[in-house]
């Protein structure tokens, strides 16, 4: 075995070093884009008072879940407030976003890409469980090298490892979606754009948002790792604690993680069945519309309408 | 405009690798087995035309091609080999801009599972044809809410289809199709997904619609009792092949082969076969110009204790008994007039067997079989009836009439004889006591 050595590792750092020799403009690039879009958003969550960013959360919550979620994230971004991480608590959720922004606009329609062609399906597979399965640090070292310390490489490695289950339960959905109904489409003359806007992708949705869901939740999860690259944030603290062996500020910022995390699943998993929560605030302004509209109708013409109208949009 | 609407010409369709040579090698005469390596033939050199205004019902077990031959005729799957010309335009090898053009105006589509839309209300599921087509909004939905009245749905239109029950969904399916204004409709086992009493309204409702607006349907089914209650011609399918175009009643009464034949045994004959199929020649029959005598001498002839009489062009004028007659020769009297008794029981040619069972035990002679004009063209006698219920062709043509009683006097002079006595009045009984 002595002198048996294929030098794959080598391979590959000759190709990174050549990226960066010669592609480094289109690096400097995306390393401007996404330090303006991070740094844009994590002013502007820092910009006003706290209490209005936890406002606002409160009221997505409320709008699209109900009034219990909302005061669960007054109270646990105020406890955020009360350790002392409302700022790396901001920055981490202005990376993750990003992220999981970025993330999803290049998942969603290379699976929507895979699930229209068996060949796209067939190469991505593999790249897919690379991905996911390549220990997230690893992403670091050549993001490293193309962007240096600092808050983009940390981005790059969370989108790449956060991508793959975008892409899959994107392919899952609309690969799903019922093959008769697809074919009612085909009947009646539907183009294929047609079907994909008309049928696949809202049929498809709820896998999809689930997928996105998904995808921010890893985006989380990386950005510990972020933080080691150099991106301020919790992830940055956990690191620190780590290196001093400061249990106190590690569980704290490890808290903080934990509140946004629970935020931000709650709030996408409930976009994935918009409509089907009751007590949201958007359900109970259609409820209120619907009666109105209803006793505007049956003023005009007495009908028992009410009820029915009711019941179907709840259904809706 | 042809009378042919649709016309498929030795079709196959084969999945697989090789579908091409597995055609080939079919074409030679090698069987479906035989040319498994190559590629599973789902349909062998099926060839047949719709004409227009009919329903014509393909019928098959599962797997039996019949899925895939109705979307090899609106293109959803490819021909392998042969041609599918609508209104003559063949609809093989055209690009698909084309192919689409025909589907959204000429041949319209209904799922066996519905496939409506269920993030769509109902009455934008029945517009989404019209949609395709690029008709403004507010005429569409005018436009569906308009033929959603005509399948029974008025003011279901806000509804989602999920609100729906199964039959109600079929019937938006229906309303989609029809809303597409297509000459042809397809239905892909459109009532299989539904219960049985829903799927019998759904097959009246279809034919009430279809008197109205004269569609071409083609019709998928595995049931052979909704074949032969909705077809009007109706092509057995198996392993791909189709191995006999006929009406209902050729199918039931001369099936090509044994599977067909065998197939036919459950169908509920006595809904598909009508008087004019079971019906014999009357005999005797009186013209009412003719006299009591030749009247009696005809019932005697045939053994007949009654019958019909008819006016110029075989109308039906009554029946006549043979008591009745007799008394008329001994009276001398030279008409019939005076005896002829109103027909209470008659059934027309097209009514089907079902509905002949209470006339059959009510009147007291042969049911008589009148035509649109009321003429008679044929009688049918009970045992006949019990005998088109049976299975098999040749039932309805040898009648083993029912064993005559001995005449009655031939009886009592037996019995006055000393051999046996009344048991009334037997000495037996005393002797015993």
């Amino acid at each position: 075995m002595d002198g048996f050595r294929i030098p794959i590792g080598s391979w590959i750092e000759s190709g990174v070093d050549w990226i960066k020799q010669n592609l480094d403009g289109l690096l400097d690039v995306i390393s401007f884009v996404v330090t303006f879009l991070v740094d844009g958003l994590t002013s502007l969550l820092l910009l006003p008072y706290f209490f209005v960013v936890i406002a606002i959360a409160a009221l997505i919550a409320w709008l699209v879940r109900s009034w219990q979620l909302a005061i669960g994230t007054i109270i646990s971004f105020t406890l955020i407030v009360a350790m002392g991480l409302w700022v790396p608590a901001m920055q981490t959720l202005a990376l993750v976003l990003v992220a999981a922004v970025i993330a999803v606009l290049i998942a969603v329609p290379l699976g929507i890409w895979s699930a229209r062609n068996a060949t796209v399906r067939a190469v991505l597979k593999p790249v897919l469980d690379f991905m996911q399965t390549m220990p997230a640090f690893v992403y670091l070292i050549p993001a490293i090298v193309f962007f240096s310390i600092g808050v983009v490489p940390g981005l790059v490695a969370t989108v790449i490892f956060a991508l793959p289950p975008g892409v899959r339960l994107t392919e899952l959905g609309i690969r799903g979606v019922d093959s008769e109904t697809v074919e009612a489409g085909q009947a009646f003359g539907a183009k294929p754009g047609q079907i994909l806007r008309g049928i696949q992708l809202p049929l498809a949705m709820p896998t999809i948002l689930a997928g996105i869901n998904q995808v921010i939740m890893l985006a989380l999860s990386m950005a510990v790792i972020a933080g080691m690259a150099g991106a301020d944030g919790l992830g940055k603290m956990v690191v620190e604690a780590i290196s001093t062996v400061n249990i106190a500020k590690g569980v704290e910022a490890g808290l903080g993680v934990v509140l946004i995390a629970v935020f931000l699943d709650r709030v996408t998993a409930a976009l994935g069945t918009l409509g089907q929560n009751p007590a949201s605030l958007l359900a109970v302004i259609r409820r209120r519309g619907a009666q109105r509209q209803a006793s505007a109708a049956s003023a005009s013409a007495p009908s028992t309408q009410a009820p029915v109208e009711e019941k179907e949009l709840q259904n809706a | 405009m042809s009378e042919i609407a649709l016309e498929a010409r030795n079709l196959y369709k084969v999945f697989g690798k090789n579908p091409n040579t597995a055609v080939r090698r079919l074409k030679a005469g090698e069987s479906r087995a035989a040319v498994a390596d190559a590629g599973t033939a789902a349909v062998i050199d099926a060839s047949f035309t719709v004409n227009r205004g009919e329903i014509f019902v393909i019928m098959g077990l599962s797997g039996s091609g019949k899925s895939t031959i109705i979307r090899m005729l609106n293109g959803l799957h490819d021909v392998t080999d042969g041609t599918v010309t609508v209104n003559g335009d063949p609809i093989t090898g055209i690009p698909s801009s084309k192919l689409r053009d025909i589907r959204r105006d000429r041949i319209s589509m209904v799922f066996q599972h519905f496939a409506l839309l269920p993030h769509r209300s109902v009455a934008a599921n029945v517009a989404y044809p019209l949609e395709l087509k690029g008709v403004p909004k507010a005429e569409r939905l005018a436009k569906a809410e308009e033929i959603l009245s005509l399948v029974g749905l008025e003011g279901q239109g806000e509804k989602l289809p999920s609100e729906l029950s199964g039959g109600m969904q079929q019937r938006v399916g229906i309303a989609r199709a029809l809303a597409a204004d297509s000459d042809i409709l397809l239905m892909d086992e459109a009532f299989s997904a539904l219960d049985p009493l829903i799927r019998r309204e759904m097959q009246e409702q279809l034919l009430e619609l279809q008197q109205k607006l004269q569609k071409t349907i083609v019709f998928i089914t595995h049931d052979l009792n909704e074949a032969m209650f909705l077809g009007d011609r109706i092509a057995v399918m198996r392993d791909g092949r189709i191995v006999q175009i006929g009406t209902p009643e050729d199918i039931l009464m001369d099936p090509a082969n044994d599977y067909v034949e065998q197939f036919v045994q459950d169908v509920d004959r006595a809904r598909v076969l009508t008087a004019a199929n079971v019906m014999e020649r009357p005999r005797p029959v009186v013209p009412h110009t003719a006299g009591p005598r030749t009247a009696l001498r005809q019932m005697r002839d045939a053994y007949m204790s009654a019958t019909y009489v008819v006016g110029r062009d075989r109308q039906l004028v009554g029946v006549v008994t043979d008591r009745d007659a007799v008394k008329l020769v001994r009276n001398g009297a030279t008409t019939l007039d005076s005896i002829i008794k109103p027909v209470l029981q008659s059934v027309r040619e097209d009514d089907v067997l079902m509905n002949l069972f209470v006339p059959a035990v009510e009147s007291p002679v042969p049911l008589a079989v009148t035509d649109a004009d009321g003429r008679l063209v044929g009688v049918i006698p009970r045992v006949t009836l019990l005998a088109a219920l049976g299975p098999g062709p040749g039932s309805t043509e040898e009648i083993t009439l029912p064993l005559m009683p001995m005449p009655q006097a031939e009886i009592d002079a037996v019995l006055d004889d000393g051999w046996t006595a009344d048991p009334a009045d037997a000495p037996t009984t005393e002797e015993v006591r």
